[in-house]
């Protein structure tokens, strides 16, 4: 069955986000071209500013009754808009954040910018994608301007080897992905979601149809978790956050989050919510491995980057833990707690990038010792977001974690509710022992901040956030719930 | 209306912000000028309030304004109820905050912690007023928390004298046992009602009946939580023993805090509970008889004190008993017309003590004062109409509530209510006998005063002077104007909840009063007007006109004297059995449980077994990309061998 391509310009205007950060992209790289080296800075503020109209026209398009478009391959929904907005927000304040990174290592180039729009617009598709394919296009839009992301530092050895890795690794996984797609594709007949969903949830499925199905939803889930980052195919995150640079790390480690959430939500709830009861074990097993080896192996990392890294492995086994739950309001819990994590691990590398010096890269614990005495003010900033990671109440991240650990004890999940309760335990001593160095310990070598105005501003405004909102959560609840 | 509730709220809160962050900036007087402003704003605010729903008789507001959490059906929010009750806490609290910030200028006037001190006090008004005008639980125990913190903060003051520090933990502590049943108590209220929104819990309290709860009805043993907690924050016995110990704190605290507002919070949160208290006849006569134990006991205990505060003190515990009395036999407006008259006569005997203790250059001790009528005539005059309202003069406001407590124990069925019938009419010698010693040994006889102190005794400051004069006048005043109104013609009606039938005292009180006016001749015929004479009699005697006999009376009764002088062994019982026993506790759990089985097996062990863990994990994470993607490719067999053939219901069976 072939659909011919409709182009109708009403219904463009429900892909006017993507379609204006296209055009954008085409621009700044013509425009980058033509800039003397003294004018750099232009681009800087072209992205910001082509971002920030890309979220307003998303912005906008909050509360426009679902519209499917393209040959049933892109939707507009709440959900899709929304995190389009949350994505363009998280990716300004990432680029504040690494124009001081930039300059300071000499990374400073227009390539730079380019590459993380293009990466935005492949988030973008996945965020929207409404059919196999142009969920397959967008998370290799994405990948692929990542790997070139990684390698732009190309005279450093371990941003070459983090990118090839990630390449080399990321191919395989692609590969995986899509073969599922293929035999679902093969069994269903159709790329559509919906479709897909209509043939799954078909009650007269014979077993054959089931198994092929589950077949090709174990590639899926593991294509996804690839993505994700879960246990056991986590290896490439320590190495790839600890060998890009800081502010490469910081995007990949964020803004992806929330796109790869997207599909997941798009494939196995959207496509394949029918088959929830076989592949929520296969998450909980994901889920509760990514727990616990996050907390436990970052107990031994001297690097802060690769300590970050099992740190959000285990996160991303706490939004796991949401979708095993099977119901919308886990889900809610899950994607609030996307959000939040995307929001306090912008906070976390801000602080790492802005103690970032020319050949000082502020990436061991070692170097917060004293940090209390030098900078109390970034100190201050640093424990609210420690504290927040760890789910201390009342900030933030204690908020999310509840809300996840509270759905899955009332889905009647208790004992996973449980183990995972004893695992953050375990993962608050990690944390903490950056509190100490922080506090209590003297430092060795003098930590000047030389970040501009606006940086320590807007990393001010984040981390005073999350105790902020974390007292008044309720909005934010609300409206994670309100997207299902 | 909205705006204007939170702003009542919301301006001492403001105040305290900018004073506490700000102060040392801003200098001393925009400091104390800018708190002022935010307490007066209240103050009139709350006149408003006041004039709207009780005088205007407006609707009652009753409105969550923020929702702060919902967890499945339960709502737990920021919300203001606003009725009559309410109004006239707002106007009590605002007025007495004022009065008290004025004074503070003058009082503090020497001491470095100036603006620190003036943040403290507003956030101690602002707490209060979030206390008196919330519509749930939740928010009722924030308010109640914090009085409580800002009070730890206040006593403990003058943090380097290391009585205040021993006594803001003292007060810190004794109201955490409080708080312990308050919230065991607000747990059940959530348990039965699966609410904490007042008018929700109380249209469900008919889900209590026949039900029962270690071998009592469920709403008694709700009810006696919530006393508990009333009991710490109130000071009942046996929970009393940190209000005198937090007259360490500077005197303007001990006005606002220990006077008018922070232990009026008790009797508060119980008339505000009526229609849950009228339903357990056990646990209003456990109100009223550990009210009357505290109003005899506590009044006796202010005989042998000689410090000026802790004699006021003393008394402030044993009228805080006569309305705990009050509220026992149901009569709750009378206990929130005394806790009003109270508030104000007593806040004015505190500043005016406070007026002689900064004359006297600090010294306390009555027995090294007295003559003072001379030296400070606005103080003394002001002290004697705090003093005769105290006692119940005919006429003063407190002689109108603490009239009609007494006439309502006489009316009340309750069991026992004819001996705490004695016990509050025994009291008003009590109170008239230590009152008027204090007074006599003050302002009258003999100058005892040292010689220097003497040359530079003047009458104090106005900043300290006004808010006396300002508080002499409803403390003379008040009771006659409200009585009528307040207990006898709805003033409080739509708050407060009475089952008639059962709890006769407040019908038979209105069937016996004739008008305040009337009240004055009738007194002199009663009973307590002539223990109260009598008692000022024996004061004049013991103190002005035989004092020697005072000593014959100590020696007599030394036994007597002994007991109250160590204040019945209240203190030296818990520091034996509760501090020495739960020292002794803590460091066998010490131990055994943490040095033993927590640090040996938990900690360490765990912190090996972790550190197990992660070396065998570390050695997989080679850094070799082949190991990484031979990794993956193995997992993905794995898994799809355990999808396949393991689970509940396999997708392939495995033929033989």
């Amino acid at each position: 069955m072939m659909n011919t391509f409709q182009f109708d310009t009403a219904l463009l205007l429900v892909a006017l986000p993507e379609i204006f950060l296209l055009s954008s992209i085409v621009v700044i790289l013509l425009v980058d071209l033509f800039l003397t080296k003294g004018f750099k800075q232009v681009t800087y503020y072209l992205t910001q500013f082509s971002l920030f109209i890309t979220g307003l026209l998303a912005f906008n398009l909050i509360g426009h009754p679902e519209t499917v478009i393209f040959s049933n391959s892109f939707v507009l929904d709440n959900m899709a808009s929304v995190f389009k907005v949350f994505m363009m927000g998280a990716t300004m304040v990432a680029m504040v954040y690494s124009r001081h990174y930039l300059t300071q290592h000499s990374l400073f180039r227009g390539e730079y910018f380019v590459l993380v729009l293009l990466s935005v617009l492949g988030m973008m598709v996945m965020v929207s994608g409404y059919s196999l394919l142009t969920l397959y296009l967008g998370l290799e839009i994405l990948s692929l301007s990542l790997y070139t992301l990684i390698a732009i530092a190309r005279e450093r050895s371990g941003a070459i080897e983090a990118a090839l890795k990630y390449f080399v690794l990321g191919a395989i996984a692609s590969g995986l992905l899509l073969y599922g797609m293929s035999m679902i594709y093969g069994i269903s007949g159709s790329l559509n979601i919906s479709e897909i969903s209509a043939f799954a949830s078909d009650a007269n499925l014979g077993s054959r149809e089931t198994l092929i199905i589950n077949f090709g939803l174990v590639f899926l889930v593991i294509g996804i978790a690839f993505k994700l980052g879960a246990v056991p195919f986590h290896m490439w995150v320590p190495d790839v956050y600890q060998g890009s640079p800081t502010s490469v790390t910081m995007f990949l480690s964020t803004v992806p989050k929330i796109a790869a959430v997207a599909m997941l939500v798009r494939i196995l709830i959207d496509g394949l919510g029918a088959m929830h009861p076989y592949w929520s074990d296969l998450f909980m097993v994901l889920a509760l491995l990514s727990i616990a080896l996050g907390s436990v192996v970052a107990l031994m990392q001297t690097n802060i980057k690769r300590m970050l890294a099992y740190s959000t492995i285990s996160h991303v086994g706490f939004i796991m833990l949401g979708f095993v739950t099977g119901v919308v309001t886990g889900y809610g819990a899950a994607t609030f707690y996307v959000l939040v994590y995307v929001f306090m691990s912008l906070a976390a590398f801000g602080i790492i990038i802005l103690l970032n010096k020319k050949g000082f890269e502020a990436d061991q614990i070692s170097d917060y010792k004293g940090l209390s005495k030098h900078s109390p003010w970034f100190a201050l900033m640093m424990l609210i977001v420690i504290l927040s990671m760890a789910g201390v109440p009342p900030m933030l991240g204690f908020y999310s974690k509840f809300f996840i650990l509270q759905q899955l004890v009332s889905a009647g999940f208790v004992t996973i509710a449980i183990i995972a309760v004893v695992f953050a335990v375990i993962s608050a001593y990690y944390y903490l022992q950056i509190i100490k160095s922080m506090y209590f310990e003297d430092s060795e070598k003098e930590i000047v901040v030389s970040a501009p105005m606006d940086m320590k501003l807007i990393l001010s405004i984040n981390a005073i956030l999350i105790l902020v909102i974390g007292l008044f959560p309720d909005f934010w609840m609300k409206l994670a719930l309100s997207l299902f | 209306m909205e705006n204007i509730y939170l702003t009542i709220a919301l301006a001492p809160l403001l105040g305290a912000i900018i004073a506490g962050f700000f102060g040392g900036m801003l200098g001393r007087k925009a400091t104390h000028t800018i708190t002022i402003l935010g307490v007066l704003v209240s103050t009139v605010l709350a006149l408003y309030v006041f004039n709207h729903h009780v005088l205007e008789k407006g609707e009652i507001f009753n409105q969550n304004l923020y929702t702060w959490m919902q967890i499945g059906s339960l709502n737990i929010s920021v919300g203001f109820l606003i009725d009559n009750l309410t109004s006239v806490m707002l106007v009590v609290v605002s007025f007495v905050s004022l009065m008290v910030h004025i004074y503070t200028i003058g009082y503090m006037d020497d001491d470095d912690g100036y603006t620190k001190f003036f943040s403290y006090i507003s956030l101690f008004t602002f707490s209060m007023f979030m206390l008196v005008m919330s519509n749930n639980f939740m928010q009722l125990f924030f308010g109640w928390e914090a009085v409580g913190l800002v009070s730890y903060l206040l006593i403990g003051f003058w943090h380097h004298k290391e009585s205040a520090v021993e006594a803001n933990l003292k007060a810190f502590l004794v109201n955490r046992v409080g708080d312990f049943g308050f919230l065991l108590g607000i747990g059940l209220v959530l348990a039965f009602s699966g609410s904490l929104d007042y008018a929700e819990v109380f249209s469900s309290l008919d889900n209590t009946t026949n039900q029962q709860l270690w071998g009592l009805d469920l709403i008694t043993v709700i009810c006696l939580l919530l006393f508990v907690g009333a009991m710490g924050k109130s000071a009942q016995v046996p929970l009393h023993v940190w209000l005198p110990g937090s007259m360490e704190g500077p005197t303007p605290i001990s006005a606002l805090i220990h006077a008018a507002t922070m232990v009026t919070a008790g009797i508060f949160m119980v008339s505000r509970m009526s229609p849950m208290f009228e339903l357990s006849d056990v646990a209003l006569t456990v109100v009223m008889v550990i009210g009357a134990i505290t109003a005899l006991f506590m009044g006796l205990l202010g005989i042998v004190q000689n410090d000026i505060k802790k004699v006021v003190a003393y008394s402030t515990l044993s009228q805080l008993g006569y309305m705990t009395v009050a509220l026992g036999v149901s009569a709750y407006s009378v206990a929130i017309f005394h806790l009003m008259t109270h508030a104000f006569f007593k806040a004015l005997l505190f500043l005016g003590a406070g007026s002689v203790i900064v004359a006297m250059h600090h010294e306390q001790d009555i027995r090294k004062m007295g003559g003072l009528r001379k030296k400070m005539p606005i103080t003394y005059w002001t002290a004697l109409v705090g003093t005769l309202a105290l006692i119940g003069f005919p006429g003063f406001a407190g002689f109108y509530s603490k009239d009609m407590i007494i006439e309502a124990v006489h009316f009340s069925s309750l069991p026992y209510a004819e001996w705490v019938y004695y016990a509050v009419v025994a009291g008003v010698f009590i109170t008239a006998f230590y009152s008027f010693r204090m007074f006599f040994l003050v302002f009258h006889g003999k100058s005892r005063v040292d010689h220097h102190t003497e040359e530079h005794l003047h009458e104090s400051a106005p900043s300290i002077t006004f808010p006396l004069i300002a508080l002499a006048i409803p403390s003379a005043v008040i009771g006659y104007f409200t009585i009528d109104p307040m207990l006898f013609n709805g003033w409080l009606d739509n708050a407060i909840t009475i089952d008639a039938e059962k709890h006769v005292s407040m019908t038979e009180l209105s069937n016996i009063f004739h008008g305040a006016a009337a009240m004055i001749p009738h007194a002199v015929q009663t009973l307590p007007f002539w223990m109260m004479v009598g008692g000022i009699a024996t004061a004049w005697v013991f103190s002005l006109y035989r004092t020697q006999w005072a000593d014959w009376v100590q020696n007599k009764f030394h036994r007597t004297n002994y007991a109250l002088e160590s204040l019945y062994g209240f203190d030296r019982f818990n520091e034996i059995v509760f501090v020495g026993g739960i020292k002794k506790l803590g460091n066998l759990l010490w131990k055994v449980s943490d040095m033993g089985i927590i640090d040996k097996i938990a900690v360490n062990g765990s912190a090996r077994l972790v550190g197990f863990i992660g070396s065998v994990v570390r050695p997989i994470q080679t850094g070799y990309v082949y190991h990484y993607a031979f990794f993956m490719i193995f997992s993905l067999l794995i898994i799809l061998t355990w999808v396949l053939f393991a689970g509940d219901n396999p997708l392939l069976q495995i033929e033989f």
